[in-house]
């Protein structure tokens, strides 16, 4: 059995679903971020496979790199932001972290 | 009489009138004066002194004396038919057919008014100068007599009744002001308001009267077959009728007709035959009497109220409780005879109607009479002197209600100058016994005071009537008029002996003046002093005067120069005033004041015809008459000596009692008008209270109920509602914050749900 396209849609929406499954559910702040890096994972894999099969060339891997470079960047800044929560909230509940809201 | 004829003979034409601008100046200048002492006097007083206040007083008198005789002297100018000077400055207003201006007017009867008004004026003016010496309020006094003078000039000159009437009520209002002079007392300010409430009633009168002649010149109600009454406009085109019918058609003829206010308007359409006037006038009835019968009486009220006839007679004793000089020029020279004035001015419309001639000189006689009794008993030598001027009013009522105008207005001109004359004496007097008033505490004054006895001796004689002295000219004439009138009516009745009666009650009437005023002036100036002892009372204390050299205090003595010459100045007027009125059976031809005044009384009033030595011996029954009064007070009253009059007190208690007190009639008017007037107010103030305030009340109370019903309809369900709208959005908006948790995974689930309902909708629609 040969790999197809759909094999890489599959595992790439389930990773989509577990991340968004975290970020929806987890309270805590990491976790958070770490179901949107497996979004934004789930989204390079999609990337890769379409431009393996269906446009021929790497600018889906160029994509790729990108979002992963972006990614990081995120992850930075989140944990920066997470980190300053903490220190005024001492923890990182997002339950707690309410007041952008007033 | 001779003029009367003359009258009847030839046909009367509209009067003539010639422009004097100058008119307005004569009661300008007192206006002038009143506004300066008014509003700047009191610190002209408190920087000048009074001599300056006196001066603006006294120089605005003669400024309008000095134009008066300017106006005089035109008015001689001119021929007897012509002498009219009219002065209009401006139109008041015009409303429909009434036009009223502020013109004045000068015929010969208001000239004669004008100058006593202001030469008397000027001399009592001077006159106060010396008696309200040590007065405070100087300035106010001045202010009070130049507005009176003002007032009075515009009633005699004002040429339509709405200027009259204002005059009218100025002069009682100054009238007012200065009895109340020193309102501090309350008696004095009670004595204010007593005459002009009773003036008031009488204005009344002249106010009601008036309209009703007004009304009356408008047109007449007739009577149609089914008894309903009509009105019928007179004719508007009765002007150029009355212009057709003399033919000739000049301007001269044009004679306004209808209801007008302009004395000298209503005096061309009523005696002129051809307008045909005075015959609608005349027909006219109102509850089956005689509609000119009531005017007069009417007019009539209104004078016996300002002139003090019975029976409103009673503020006039009582007005003496103002100074002295307001008492000579208001209460006795020119005030009082407004009344007089106001008759003779309307003589056309009085001599109509032998009613109101009957009613005008019967009231007259009556208060001649009824006054003159009272004066007899007095012991305030005021008191005698007031009631001596409600007599004399009466005389003259005599006189301008038989239809001898010209003599009625001639004892008004004598009369002010021997009544004033009297009253500055008895200021002398009083000045002289330090503010007493009662003649029992006087006596012996001759020797101290020469020039006041003398001109008090002097007006006595031409009071009494002795010849030679005007007093007897006018009263005779008057007299002798009553007796020979046989044309008057009593209340609609004919009544051709009243003329006859009215003479028996004036000769009484004669007999009497004679007699108190003697009496006033043997117990006043001779005898022995009596007095002396009485100067202690605070009364005069309270206003004495600056003469007094406190080392003879108790010792009357003769007046300051400005009132012993005012005495003597007005004293030669009284006897010179003789020389106007000698009578046409002495000199062959008519009295000169009758020929002056002839032109201004236009009135056709017929008397009987007698032989002049019937008229010598009515003169000398008047002669006779002031002798035996005067015979009588010399027997009794001459220095005091005589027992007579004490044991006829004695005798005659109760009747001496009556009369003392005037017949009770203030007494009388305390019972009836007084109580009643209280009696009506109380009743109309339970009615008030009881009844009046009850419906309000209640209305109050029922306000109130639906108030409360207003009040929980709001409270419930208006506020009700709106609360139950703000309610539920609170609710609501409770309920919705829920959904703002402000957790970004509440959010997404949202955003989730949504996203996975489109999806699954999208298949289902497929």
């Amino acid at each position: 059995m040969a790999l197809t396209l759909n094999h890489f849609l599959v595992i790439g929406a389930l990773l989509f679903g577990f991340g968004l499954l975290a970020v929806v559910t987890r309270r805590n702040a990491v976790a958070v971020l770490m179901g949107i890096e497996l979004i934004l994972n789930a989204a390079n894999l999609n990337l890769v496979a379409f431009g393996r099969y269906v446009a021929g060339n790497i600018s889906g891997q160029v994509f790729s790199l990108f979002v992963i470079v972006l990614a990081a960047a995120e992850a930075a800044v989140g944990l920066a932001i997470i980190l300053a929560i903490y220190q005024m909230l001492r923890n990182i509940d997002t339950s707690q972290a309410t007041t952008l809201k007033e | 009489m001779e003029h009367a004829a003359a009258h009847a003979a030839t046909e009367l034409t509209p009067l003539v009138t010639h422009a004097a601008s100058y008119l307005w100046l004569i009661p300008f200048f007192p206006l002038v004066g009143a506004f300066i002492n008014a509003t700047l006097g009191v610190r002209l007083q408190r920087r000048f002194g009074k001599g300056l206040v006196h001066s603006i007083g006294i120089g605005a008198m003669a400024m309008s004396f000095i134009v008066a005789c300017a106006a005089f002297v035109q008015l001689v100018g001119l021929d007897s038919e012509h002498r009219f000077l009219q002065d209009t400055l401006w139109n008041i207003f015009t409303a429909g057919k009434v036009t009223v201006d502020l013109g004045f007017a000068l015929d010969p009867l208001s000239m004669m008014m004008t100058l006593i008004i202001t030469f008397i004026g000027m001399l009592i003016h001077v006159f106060s100068t010396g008696y309200m010496a040590d007065e405070p309020s100087y300035w106010r006094f001045f202010a009070y007599l130049n507005l009176f003078v003002f007032s009075m000039l515009l009633l005699v000159m004002g040429d339509n009744f709405v200027l009259m009437f204002f005059g009218w009520e100025g002069v009682g209002l100054c009238s007012y002001l200065l009895i109340a002079f020193w309102y501090t007392d309350p008696q004095k300010a009670a004595a204010g308001m007593k005459a002009f409430v009773t003036n008031r009633f009488g204005d009344f009168g002249f106010i009601l009267g008036l309209f009703l002649l007004f009304w009356a010149l408008g047109g007449v109600w007739q009577k149609a077959p089914d008894g309903k009454l009509t009105y019928v406009e007179n004719d508007p085109h009765a002007e150029t009728a009355l212009a057709a019918a003399h033919g000739e058609g000049h301007d001269a003829e044009y004679v306004k007709i209808g209801p007008t206010l302009n004395f000298r308007e209503l005096r061309d359409q009523v005696v002129i035959k051809s307008t045909g006037v005075a015959e609608k006038l005349k027909s006219q009835k109102m509850f089956g009497f005689g509609l000119l019968a009531m005017v007069g009486i009417l007019f009539f009220v209104g004078a016996m109220g300002k002139s003090a006839q019975l029976p409103l007679h009673v503020w006039l004793p009582d007005a003496m409780a103002g100074p002295t000089p307001v008492s000579a020029l208001i209460h006795a020279a020119t005030m009082v005879t407004a009344g007089v004035y106001m008759v003779a001015r309307l003589n056309f419309i009085f001599a109509l109607s032998p009613t109101a001639m009957g009613w005008v000189a019967f009231i007259g006689a009556l208060t001649a009479l009824f006054a003159a009794s009272i004066g007899f008993f007095q012991y305030d030598i005021k008191k005698v002197l007031a009631y001596s001027t409600v007599s004399q009013l009466g005389f003259m009522f005599i006189g301008v209600g038989v239809g001898a105008y010209w003599a009625g207005a001639y004892h008004l001109l004598t009369h002010a100058f021997f009544k004033a004359t009297l009253f500055l004496g008895s200021g002398s007097v009083i000045l002289g016994c330090h503010h007493e008033q009662d003649m029992r505490k006087m006596g012996g004054l001759g020797k101290l005071m020469p020039v006041t006895k003398w001109t008090y001796l002097i007006a006595c004689w031409a009071i009494a009537g002795f010849p030679w002295a005007s007093g007897f000219y006018s009263k005779d004439e008057i007299l002798w008029k009553a007796f020979s009138q046989e044309g008057m009516a009593f209340l609609g009745i004919a009544a051709p002996h009243l003329g006859q009666i009215i003479y028996f009650m004036g000769i009484v009437a004669a007999t009497g003046t004679s007699f108190y005023m003697f009496r006033s002036y043997y117990m006043t100036f001779t005898g022995e002093y009596r007095g002396g002892h009485g100067h202690a009372d605070g009364h005069a204390d309270g206003h004495g005067h600056g003469n007094d050299a406190h080392g003879h205090a108790h010792v009357p003595h003769e007046s300051p120069r400005s009132i012993t010459l005012v005495l003597v100045a007005l004293a030669t007027g009284a006897v010179l005033a003789a020389v106007i009125g000698v009578p046409m059976a002495w000199t062959g031809h008519a009295p000169l004041l009758e020929q002056w005044l002839e032109p201004t009384l236009p009135a056709v009033v017929l008397f009987a015809e007698y032989a002049h030595s019937t008229e010598f011996l009515f003169q000398f029954i008047g002669v006779s008459a002031g002798v035996i009064g005067w015979a009588f007070a010399r027997a009794l009253y001459k220095d005091n000596k005589s027992q007579v009059p004490a044991q006829l007190l004695s005798r005659w208690k109760g009747a001496w009692n009556v009369v003392y007190n005037k017949y009770f009639v203030d007494e009388l008017y305390q019972a009836t008008v007084l109580r009643g007037s209280v009696g009506l107010a109380r009743g109309l103030s339970w009615f008030d209270k009881h009844i009046i305030d009850a419906m309000v009340n209640l209305a109050g109370a029922v306000t109130r109920i639906f108030a409360n019903i207003d009040g929980a309809i709001d409270r419930y369900l208006v506020d009700g509602a709106v609360n139950f709208v703000a309610g539920a959005t609170l609710s609501a908006g409770r309920v919705m914050r829920r959904v703002q948790t402000g957790r970004i995974q509440t959010y997404l689930y949202g955003a989730l749900v949504g996203a996975i309902a489109l999806v699954l909708f999208n298949f289902l629609i497929r």
